[in-house]
């Protein structure tokens, strides 16, 4: 009888029990890891003659991050917002406004959506007023704006390049087999190699372009020593990687649109910018929104390039916050260090879902209708 | 005799010596020694390792990580019990972290039994500092550091400048060579070049400098804290002096400075480009490499530029030297000669298997042995720096090794002054002093020195980061520890 009724069970439970091989081995290394990091962060590391202790401090480490000692590292060193903070915060809040107001008043209105937004608006609306504070003459960027600057105008970037290379690519042109293969080349390279061979390239005295910049007179220029032109090289060495990673997805769903859409507009005498406007961006759009998130939760977590360029340097100028936990972690700060990490995961995380949410799956909707 | 049965019949005889490693002994025995990536010291640790290999049968596997990596990585191997790492060859400062949850074997009993260490042969401070905590021996020195200034020898002739002797000679001395061309290229070249970059050694940098003006009683007086409360020494007018002089070397140097680390300060001394610099022994042995060196013979070595005035602790102003302020000044000049990391050393992971444990002791014994090391001293791509009596004592060496008499004398001088100094100040070696200097400090002096901070606001954040790790990690505990590293009564 008890046979019968086990057998029963598991032909009742063979679904879940066959996945649960495969959910016990996410859970051990993803969510393990997660747990114990969560539980650093509320911790402190210290080594003593058993070996090491953990003790709990609670919040103490966020503390020190958003309002101790850590601040200036974190969230920058604030002061007045200038002319160029104020238009870059009535842009994002603005938006965020309009946004709203079109959640509210749409007839998409639900209860997890505004939980969701509840969540998210005020979380950008804070970056942004945090980024505005820290951009003046006086202030200066902490990691989290700096990952921002990385995340926003490094992938705006890669997506305009990359998607322009793809088009390119994609038309009937001579050599486009060889371009292909030149454009994906940087992709397969190491990260560090290519944060090597930029430090290497943007050396203005013995680099290999070292003549042009004395001809320009820029030989004693040294953009190492300039926070924003740091910041910039770090961008176009990130760039200079990824663009191919845009470049290859584009190139497959421009390539993959309906040729007889195409020739059907060219037939009604639609001209070449109609025809990308009107069929060829709607076509690819939820792939370039899928393309753009896919990159902005891999920009979140930047590091190689910092770290072998500048070593986050000058000063704290160039350090993400993903270096900015690394540089703790071998110190063995590893409660400050797991701190940041979390601090980096929420961010990431709304960031990524509002991106989802709010991005593409509209386009997907609109693709499909 | 040729250069490979020298190197079996130094090998044989090294060993046969040493009593504890002979031939085939460890036979299948693998050792994984941890260090920096090189390929100063890890290169020395290979060759060396294949020499060892052939005359005793073990495997010596040179592991290599990034220099800012090194602390932790060995530290997380041991300490959570993953132990794929036997052996490290790394910082003896960062010994007491090692030392406390008992992760580094005691060699003393080793040590005493070893003849063909000749450990009395081994400069005292290495002996009884580096390689010593409580009294016991955790590591072997293969290595000698200290901080001292290198300046070119022609140009202070040309300009008729001395040596300098005090930190605004130094400035004077950066100033008069700065944008002269002095490597004959036709360009303009550079005053002063020091490895400012941020989590590289700017932080050993900046002490140097600032130990002229904080320590002028003694090594005991100590450097960073003050030894009644553990008050850091970051805070007041010799400090504040200090980052004066650091920030002002910069109007001499390369424009790019603030991202330079030693390997670029190095390239460019040694390429004729500059006419100060601040560094660790190194210089000496690169700059006499012919192949790579366009100043061989043209430089000169000074133990670390000093003040005539120093830190009255009590105000915290600066006050002239004199008999009582400055007991050991020369000429009425406090020199305080700063012993910046300690010397690359060995020590043995204490949970590894005991046939291990003893093969590498014995290849790290194997390198330091006079046989080996008082040749690799005199390679500057071995980063290795003389730490043994008798390589002060002995010129043939260096000589022979392309140095000549009048620079050995001056490039051992300076070291051996050092050595000597009963001023020297000793490096932080409280538990986790990475907290305090590579994290605290690194990021203050690099935000200083960015232009995000004024020295008033630098030095505070110094000393707010300090008083917050010895908060977090015991005030108690932090102090005595320092005190017991330095001697303190």
């Amino acid at each position: 009888m008890n046979r019968e009724r086990l057998d029963h069970w598991i032909d009742h439970n063979s679904g879940r029990l066959f996945i649960l091989p495969a959910v016990l081995l996410i859970l051990s290394f993803s969510l393990f890891p997660l747990i114990i990091s969560g539980w650093l962060a509320l911790s402190r590391f210290k080594i003593t003659a058993d070996g090491f202790s953990l003790s709990y401090i609670g919040e103490l480490n966020f503390k020190k991050l958003l309002t101790g000692s850590q601040e200036f590292h974190f969230l920058g060193t604030k002061a007045a917002i200038e002319p160029f903070g104020w238009v870059l915060l009535a842009l994002v809040w603005g938006l965020l406004a309009w946004a709203s107001w079109r959640f509210i008043t749409g007839d998409r209105f639900n209860l997890l959506g505004l939980i969701g937004r509840l969540i998210a608006f005020p979380l950008f609306g804070a970056l942004a007023w945090n980024f505005a504070t820290t951009l003046g003459e006086s202030a200066r960027l902490g990691s989290v704006s700096t990952t921002l600057f990385y995340v926003i105008v490094g992938v705006s970037i890669q997506f305009v390049l990359g998607t322009a290379l793809a088009f390119l690519c994609a038309q009937n042109i001579k050599g486009r087999t060889f371009f292909r293969l030149v454009f994906f080349i940087p992709l397969m390279v190491t990260p560090v190699g290519i944060a090597y061979t930029f430090r290497m390239l943007a050396d203005m005295s013995v680099g290999p372009f070292s003549p042009v910049w004395k001809m320009l007179g820029l030989g004693e220029f040294s953009w190492a020593a300039d926070p924003w032109t740091a910041r910039l090289v770090v961008v176009l060495g990130d760039s200079w990687q990824w663009i191919p990673f845009i470049f290859i997805i584009m190139l497959a769903a421009f390539e993959s649109q309906s040729r007889d859409e195409l020739e059907a507009a060219e037939l009604d005498g639609a001209g070449p910018l109609q025809v990308f406007r009107d069929i060829t961006w709607p076509s690819v759009a939820p792939v370039a929104a899928t393309v753009v998130l896919i990159r902005v939760i891999e920009a979140f977590k930047i590091v190689d390039l910092p770290n072998v360029l500048t070593n986050g340097g000058p000063g704290i100028a160039t350090e993400s916050l993903t270096l900015h936990s690394f540089i703790e972690w071998r110190a063995l700060n590893l409660g400050g260090s797991a701190a940041v990490a979390y601090s980096l995961l929420f961010i990431s995380t709304i960031a990524c879902v509002s991106f989802f949410q709010l991005i593409v799956l509209p386009m997907r909707r609109t693709r499909e209708r | 005799m040729t250069g490979r049965s020298l190197i079996a019949t130094t090998l044989a005889v090294g060993l046969a010596l040493a009593g504890n490693a002979t031939a085939q002994e460890f036979d299948g025995v693998t050792v994984n020694v941890m260090t920096f990536t090189g390929p100063q010291i890890a290169e020395p640790l290979q060759r060396r390792g294949a020499e060892f290999a052939e005359a005793t049968g073990a495997t010596i596997n040179v592991v290599t990580v990034p220099f800012s990596d090194l602390y932790q990585k060995l530290l997380t191997d041991w300490i959570s019990g993953t132990n794929s790492i036997d052996a490290g060859v790394f910082a003896p400062q960062w010994m007491v972290d090692y030392v406390t949850p008992g992760l580094l074997e005691d060699l003393s009993e080793r040590v005493a039994a070893d003849e063909a260490l000749a450990s009395d042969d081994i400069a005292p401070f290495f002996r009884e500092f580096s390689q010593k905590f409580n009294d016991k021996t955790y590591m072997l020195t293969v290595d000698g550091d200290f901080h001292m200034v290198y300046y070119r020898s022609d140009v202070a002739e040309e300009l008729g400048l001395d040596a300098p002797i005090t930190w605004d000679d130094y400035l004077a001395f950066a100033a008069a060579a700065h944008g002269k061309d002095l490597n004959g290229d036709g360009e303009a070249d550079y005053g002063s070049c020091i490895a400012k970059k941020r989590n590289a050694q700017s932080y050993w940098m900046i002490t140097s400098i600032a130990s002229a003006y904080i320590q002028s009683q003694g090594t005991s007086q100590g450097a960073f804290f003050s030894t009644d409360d553990m008050a850091p020494l970051y805070d007041n007018e010799g400090f504040a002096e200090a980052l004066r002089v650091y920030g002002a070397t910069g109007e001499y140097a390369p424009s790019d400075e603030i991202n330079l680390d030693v390997g670029d300060t190095r390239s460019l001394f040694t390429s004729g480009r500059c006419a100060l610099t601040l560094d660790w022994g190194d210089i000496g042995t690169l700059a006499i490499d012919a192949e790579n060196s366009s100043v061989v013979d043209k430089v000169g070595a000074v133990i670390l530029p000093g003040s005539a005035r120093v830190l009255d602790r009590e105000s915290g102003a600066l006050v002239d030297c004199d008999a009582t302020t400055c007991p050991h000044a020369i000429d009425g000049i406090n020199h305080a000669p700063f012993a910046a990391f300690g010397g690359w050393s060995g020590g043995v992971n204490s949970k590894a298997d005991d046939k291990v444990k003893d093969a590498a002791y014995a290849f790290f014994s194997y390198v330091s042995q006079p046989a080996q090391s008082n040749a690799d001293v005199t390679v500057g791509a071995t980063g290795f720096n003389p730490y043994r009596l008798s390589q002060f004592e002995s010129r043939d060496a260096w000589v022979e090794a392309g140095m000549s008499e009048a620079a050995a004398d001056n490039y051992l001088g300076a070291i051996q002054a050092s050595l000597d100094s009963p001023n020297m100040v000793l490096d932080l070696r409280i538990p986790q002093n990475q907290r305090y200097q590579q994290i605290v400090l690194d990021t203050a002096i690099a935000r200083f020195l960015a232009g995000e901070l004024d020295i008033p606001s630098t030095m505070e954040a110094i000393n707010e980061g300090w008083s917050e790790v010895t908060e977090e990690l015991g005030m108690d505990e932090q102090l005595e520890a320092y005190r017991a590293t330095i001697g303190a009564e």
